[in-house]
């Protein structure tokens, strides 16, 4: 019995309904045909980009399918049984009660409206899987296990009372608590910051192999997903590239695109020296937003020099994305000054100068809403020659084209419209946009984070190229370390509003590290069987020293 | 540390008495500016300068707007609406019995379309663009696009007279027994409830289709609950603000709105005796029917604010 395959997928494909704007609606096939077996009690890893169709593959082991997706064609069998067959009835029973999910947002996949307790009980007490008491108990021994605070009570609690970490675990209690026999893991700690991250991946993986359930374990990180199973297929366009043990993926990858995942971000960049004069520099400030009485930053200094990048480090909520606002004008400091170019900067936006708003441009996370969707590609990059130069008819035209051969894409884009971009190209689009004013410096917040890791890799070498042309100065806004270590000449790591070390990159990576920086350094994943466990153990060992 | 609830409803109320007062002021300033003459209309055509002058003294008409505005609410704070000019009764003692046959017409009216339409509402989405949401929605758009006298006289005609059941003249006294009284208002409450449906229904069915996009929904359904279990435990709460809002709004209507329905059914409201003081210029009856309109509608969408705020977990139980 033990030979058979708790889940076997044959031939599986699914389609999906698109609305091409002003056209009929279009049936097209975005999983053509993937095989895999998955053993009781065993791990498998989904790894791909976005679009792979991992997620997709991923919910239909619950025979469900997002939005206007379909399986169409193929054969999922769990426990033996084709759920495929049988109706929706059949799919309610299975779902919830031998097959759970545990979602990439755990803070919008609680219902605000009701206690933990209640959502995670739930399946377990509809499917009569236990009874109210039994799966109240089941929770708080599953809270416990996986190292929530006050198991007894954490049930009572609201999502909004816990933190994006604990309700991570708290879905995974909830994907648990029916006792499965297969979990779906969508990206778990995808939307965590590093440090909560490898917390989380710990009490997953403990939880997985204590109860003895099987898992799909779906990422687009390969160093992470190589923490936890046992077998990985790599995806790319709905179609398999690879499968095999994740040793052998991790260290002995036959396909080229699997090549390409294993050696991300490998860019090299060698550190530059500190020139004589910053272009920015950022002196003594101290800022809080209005109506609250918390300095958000404090007391932050931080020097970038031309044609260099700073790297500002660190988790959501440490400031980072604060301290680009002060240096916009968008929150004026209550204390400090900031020169640019040798001069100091008026600290509100709106009474600066038009020579400093050209000089200053930023880069956003989200290319998607940082472009007018109903604009061409060349009307927002002419938009800021127009503005600072006064550029007109074909000398316009000429200088779109040279920006939009700087950041390799050809002049075919100039008519496109933002949504028939990918977003890698959606990204380089507002790199041209900045470019086009001559900028002495950019913002760059967060601006690799919403891509995926090849593609990221794309921008961060173009930003490097553009960097050796234009001579432009970057301050870099990330949570990423792989990126710091990639493109930065000095960083600043940043905790709770201060910079807690700050230095060239050289320095601020190498030993002896503050506690800080060696919790951040330690928690970045790295591509190889057995880290995971080595980081937990090494942790338990200091703390217990201590 | 006082509970941020307490703050927030604190201050609603404040704000709504604000509003009161402004109302009042607009009410006052809206019936002082009105053209013609009270002491005119009430003595006719035939009056003698004199007779008007002595009137109008009488009646204060010649003190400076902004006592008369202090008097009058003065007056009202005390529970004193004034005397009516036309027919010289106590206004206070007219409006109680006319306000209390509008309570009881929208009581019953709430009664039925609240829960039908929130109801419907919820059959819509579980329905989705299937045939019972478009029946729904079909019917409710016909109901409140057809003027409410139509509706009204259809009505009459179909279940009273052509039926036989329930009386086509909804007149109440206090001598009837709550049996005879819900009879005569039958065919009138059918009239507000299809007029209010739509309106609610569809706001019902929006607000909770715009919560069914959530992804804590996709959490409810790969739980393996039925469809109409997720509606109405996982989105539905999501969903009470919104529709608090929109029953409210109809609420006021039932109470402030009714008047065609009340003259097509010679029913004792406060609608129809509003209009029958408008028409006789009795500015101090239309001024107490106005404020007691003003405070209705506040007062209700006070309570829609409030009910807002206590549905939102993240301020009933602060971290």
């Amino acid at each position: 019995m033990t030979d058979a395959p708790l889940v076997k997928v044959r031939n599986l494909k699914i389609g999906a309904t698109v609305y091409p704007p002003g056209e009929r609606p279009q049936e097209i096939e975005i999983v053509h045909g993937v095989d895999f077996d998955l053993a009781p009690g065993k791990v498998l890893g989904l790894i791909g980009e976005s679009g792979a169709g991992k997620s997709t593959i991923g919910l239909a082991a619950m025979g469900y399918g997002r939005g206007g997706v379909e399986i169409t064609g193929g054969e999922v069998f769990v426990n033996g049984r084709d759920i495929l067959k049988g109706g929706l009835r059949r799919l309610r029973a299975l779902r919830g009660a031998e097959v759970t999910y545990v979602a990439q947002s755990a803070a919008a996949s609680f219902n605000p409206a009701k206690r933990l307790m209640e959502q995670i009980t739930e399946a377990t007490i509809h499917h009569k899987r236990a009874t109210r008491a039994e799966a109240e108990a089941r929770a708080i021994a599953l809270f416990e296990k996986l190292g929530l605070p006050d198991p007894q009570n954490f049930g009572q609690r609201y999502p909004h009372q816990v933190s994006g970490g604990q309700l991570q675990r708290a879905m995974t209690a909830l994907a648990l608590c029916p006792q499965p026999d297969l979990v779906v893991f969508d990206e778990p700690t995808t939307a965590l910051d590093v440090t909560t991250q490898i917390d989380v991946l710990a009490a997953i993986k403990d939880a997985i192999r204590d109860t003895g359930v099987a898992a799909l374990y779906i990422t687009h990180d390969l160093a992470v997903v190589a923490q936890v199973s046992d077998d990985i297929m790599v995806l790319q366009q709905g179609r398999m590239v690879e499968y095999g043990h994740t040793d052998q993926i991790i260290n002995a990858p036959r396909e080229a695109y699997t090549k390409a995942l294993v050696s991300v971000r490998s860019i090299e960049h060698a550190e530059k020296a500190p020139t004589q004069e910053p272009v920015l520099s950022v002196q003594n400030i101290t800022a809080r937003y209005r109506g609250t009485d918390k300095d958000v930053l404090q007391n932050i200094n931080v020097d970038l020099h031309p044609g260099q990048t700073l790297a500002v480090v660190g988790e959501s909520g440490s400031g980072k994305s604060t301290l680009a606002r002060v240096i916009t004008g968008l929150l004026p400091p209550s204390e400090g000054q900031i020169t640019f170019d040798g001069r100091v900067l008026t600290p509100t936006l709106a009474a600066r100068p038009l020579e400093d708003l050209r000089e200053l441009q930023m880069i956003y996370q989200m290319a998607d809403t940082a472009m007018n969707p109903r604009q061409t590609v060349g009307t927002i990059i002419g938009r800021p020659l127009e503005f600072y130069f006064g550029l007109k008819g074909a000398e316009k035209q000429k200088r779109i084209k040279e920006l939009l051969d700087e950041i390799e894409m050809g002049d075919g884009f100039v008519d496109r419209y933002p949504a028939e971009l990918s977003g890698g190209q959606k990204q380089r689009v507002c790199i041209a946009r900045a470019l086009a004013a001559k900028p002495k410096l950019i913002i760059c917040d967060e601006v690799t984070s919403a891509l995926d890791p090849l593609v990221a890799d794309g921008i961060l070498k173009l930003l490097l190229d553009l960097q050796k042309i234009e001579n432009v100065a970057y301050l870099f806004i990330t949570h990423d370390l792989a990126t710091v270590r990639a493109i930065s000449d000095s960083i600043a790591v940043m905790y709770q509003g201060q910079v807690v070390r700050y230095g060239g990159k050289s320095q601020v990576l190498s030993p002896p590290f503050d506690d800080y920086t060696d919790l951040l350094l330690s928690s970045v994943p790295e591509m190889k069987l057995g880290w995971l466990e080595n980081v937990i153990a090494h942790r338990k060992m200091e703390s217990a020293g201590h | 540390m006082v509970h941020p609830i307490v703050k927030l409803v604190t201050q609603r109320l404040a704000l709504g008495l604000l509003l009161l007062f402004a109302a009042s002021i607009l009410i006052f300033a809206g019936t002082t500016i009105l053209p013609g003459d009270v002491a005119q209309q009430i003595l006719g055509q035939s009056a003698t300068p004199e007779s008007l002058a002595n009137l109008r003294e009488e009646l204060g008409l010649n003190d400076p707007p902004l006592t008369r505005y202090f008097n009058w609410l003065g007056g009202v704070l005390q529970g004193d609406l004034g005397t009516a000019l036309t027919n010289g009764r106590d206004i206070a003692d007219s409006l109680a019995a006319r306000l209390k046959n509008t309570m009881f017409l929208a009581f019953w009216a709430a009664v039925i379309a609240v829960p039908l339409a929130i109801l419907l509402g919820l059959l819509a989405v579980r329905f989705k663009d299937r045939w019972p949401d478009k029946l729904i929605s079909g019917v409710t758009l016909a109901t409140i696009s057809i003027p409410e006298f139509m509706i009204g006289y259809v009505l009459i005609y179909w279940v009273a007279i052509r039926m036989g059941v329930f009386s086509s003249v909804a007149i109440v006294n206090d001598s009837m027994s709550l049996g005879a009284k819900l009879n005569a208002i039958a065919i009138p409450v059918m009239v507000l409830t299809l007029v209010v449906l739509a309106h609610m229904m569809r706001m019902t069915r929006a607000a909770i289709l715009n919560v069914m996009q959530s992804a804590y929904i996709e959490t409810a359904e790969l739980k393996g609950l039925r469809a109409l279990t997720v509606i109405r435990k996982h989105a539905f709460p999501n969903a009470i603000a919104p529709i608090v809002n929109v029953v409210m709004l109809n609420l006021a209507y039932l109470v402030v709105g009714v008047v065609v329905v009340e003259v097509v059914f010679a029913y004792p409201g406060m609608g129809q005796y509003l209009v029958d003081h408008v028409s006789k210029r009795d500015v101090p009856v239309v001024q107490a029917c106005g404020l007691i309109f003003a405070a209705v509608y506040i007062g209700l969408n006070l309570v829609a604010d409030i009910v807002s705020i206590l549905a939102n977990p993240r301020l009933r139980h602060p971290k």
